[in-house]
């Protein structure tokens, strides 16, 4: 398969950058969209240029590290899937792929296709935790009772691998399916109700002074999302932004 | 202690959505009155005659249409203007339709073209009623309603923007509805599929319902 590549290319976060174009050949169907920009990228070493910076880790779905927004949707056409999951069979001969960085204001492009997810660690940094005490006696986890169904939630929200595709995909850059799943994997188990109304206050409040935009329920996060997880949650942080906003001392 | 909900994201996402209830509800309740210049110009009469002089109408309701109308539009601008400004650089290749509908991403717009029909419906029969009454001081004029109506719909040009306009508002309600809830936070499997059912119901039937009664009286004058 040969390709033609247009690739988002930025010196540093002052720099303006630019699309640049590149033809990549010999690409195999079963290759993952990573492979096929480690070939691109032997490629233009072998040639003297210098390779496009972009972010991987464990190549298996789970990290939430790769990002890319690939002919215009996050982590690509398939769809539960990252962008390390993405094979290159989705692909035809002779098609021409753009990849650009996420674009957000909340997550400023550090190096050609890499940008700066701190904000998302800072968000989950002002109540996405809980409080334990781990001197030694703590209690074990399994002698609090949890309803099957809340356990069921709490674990389809906690899957959020914090890749930014919600934020990548939404017209507004709305954080909100990002901080619903980390707010509601809390609320619906024992251990995060000590926390629990400070908890959606401050992570609301850290989310808007990143500059994230605000939901319109346009739903796109939800399809983009490479965890499915559902709006659903984003209604329910709502309901917890609410009732905290109301009952907070 | 939390802030006000209008300094939140969230916060202001909730009143959006109880600002767009309450404009439903009063879009609801102006077709049902609406509706009854098409059975009998009377009733019609009758009951515009009591919404416009019934004290808690005027002096308590209108003002909080207002109110609400005005909140709904400025809100939804800056908001708008907010989320532009989150993604100062736009994509190259960007497919939107592939995970999202056009009304979804476009409630500003539709928005706005109801607003700005909005502008053309308080020319020809808001304003007319306040200089009636608050001017004038005519409070007692219990027949003026149906001709007023009837002379408004006569005018061709009137007749295509008020159903042009109507479309904006069903494509906005073809979202809205079903989003006000979401926002509010209520979103159930068991109750969302009706919701959004209703919701496309009520977007097509009342702004189809506004279209009838005006092309109604246009055809019953020509």
């Amino acid at each position: 398969m040969d390709l033609t590549l247009k690739v988002w290319r930025q010196k540093n976060r002052e720099d303006k950058g630019g699309l640049e174009t590149y033809k990549v050949t010999g690409i195999l169907g079963h290759y993952s969209f990573l492979e096929m920009l480690d070939v691109m990228n032997e490629q233009l070493i072998m040639e003297g240029t210098e390779p496009v910076a972009f972010d991987h880790d464990c190549r298996e779905g789970i990290c939430g590290t790769c990002s890319l927004y690939i002919n215009g949707e996050a982590h690509g056409p398939d769809r539960k899937v990252t962008t390390c999951q993405l094979h290159m069979r989705m692909f035809k001969d002779g098609e021409t792929i753009y990849i650009e960085p996420w674009r957000s204001a909340a997550m400023p492009v550090i190096k050609d296709l890499i940008v700066d997810r701190s904000s998302f660690e800072r968000i989950q940094q002002s109540g996405g935790f809980v409080s334990v005490n781990t001197s030694g006696n703590t209690q074990d986890a399994n002698a609090l009772p949890i309803p099957k169904m809340n356990a069921d939630k709490a674990f389809d929200v906690a899957s959020c691998i914090g890749c930014g595709a919600c934020v990548a995909t939404c017209k507004n850059s709305s954080a909100m399916l990002f901080v619903a799943a980390k707010v509601s994997q809390y609320a619906y188990l024992p251990q995060g109700q000590v926390e629990r109304k400070q908890r959606v206050l401050n992570m609301v409040e850290q989310m808007d002074k990143e500059g994230f935009g605000n939901c319109t329920n346009t739903g796109a996060c939800e399809v983009e999302c490479p965890k499915s997880i559902s709006i659903e949650y984003i209604a329910k942080m709502n309901r917890e932004y609410l009732s905290a906003s109301i009952t907070a001392e | 202690m939390s802030k006000g909900l209008s300094s939140s994201s969230v916060g202001r996402k909730v009143l959006m959505a109880l600002s767009g209830f309450f404009l439903m509800f009063f879009l609801m309740q102006h077709f049902v009155i609406n509706f009854f210049s098409v059975i009998s110009a009377d009733l019609f009469n009758e009951v515009s005659h009591f919404m416009g002089t019934n004290g808690l109408v005027q002096f308590v309701l209108q003002p909080v249409l207002l109110v609400g109308v005005l909140f709904h539009l400025g809100m939804g601008i800056y908001l708008d203007v907010k989320n532009k400004a989150a993604r100062p650089v736009k994509y190259a290749m960007d497919k939107p339709s592939e995970n999202s509908n056009w009304m979804s991403r476009n409630m500003i717009i539709t928005g706005i073209m109801v607003m700005l029909f909005l502008g053309l419906h308080f020319y020809d029969f808001w304003l007319p009623e306040i200089k009636d009454k608050f001017i004038d001081g005519k409070w007692d004029e219990p027949t003026k309603y149906f001709p007023h109506l009837q002379h408004k719909f006569q005018d061709l040009a009137r007749i295509v923007i008020y159903c042009i306009s109507f479309v904006f508002l069903s494509l906005h309600l073809l979202h809205g509805f079903q989003s006000a809830f979401q926002s509010a936070g209520f979103n159930h499997n068991k109750y969302t599929p009706t919701i959004k059912k209703l919701g496309n119901l009520y977007a097509i039937i009342i702004p189809a319902g506004f279209v009838f009664i005006a092309l109604f009286h246009y055809f019953n004058q020509l």
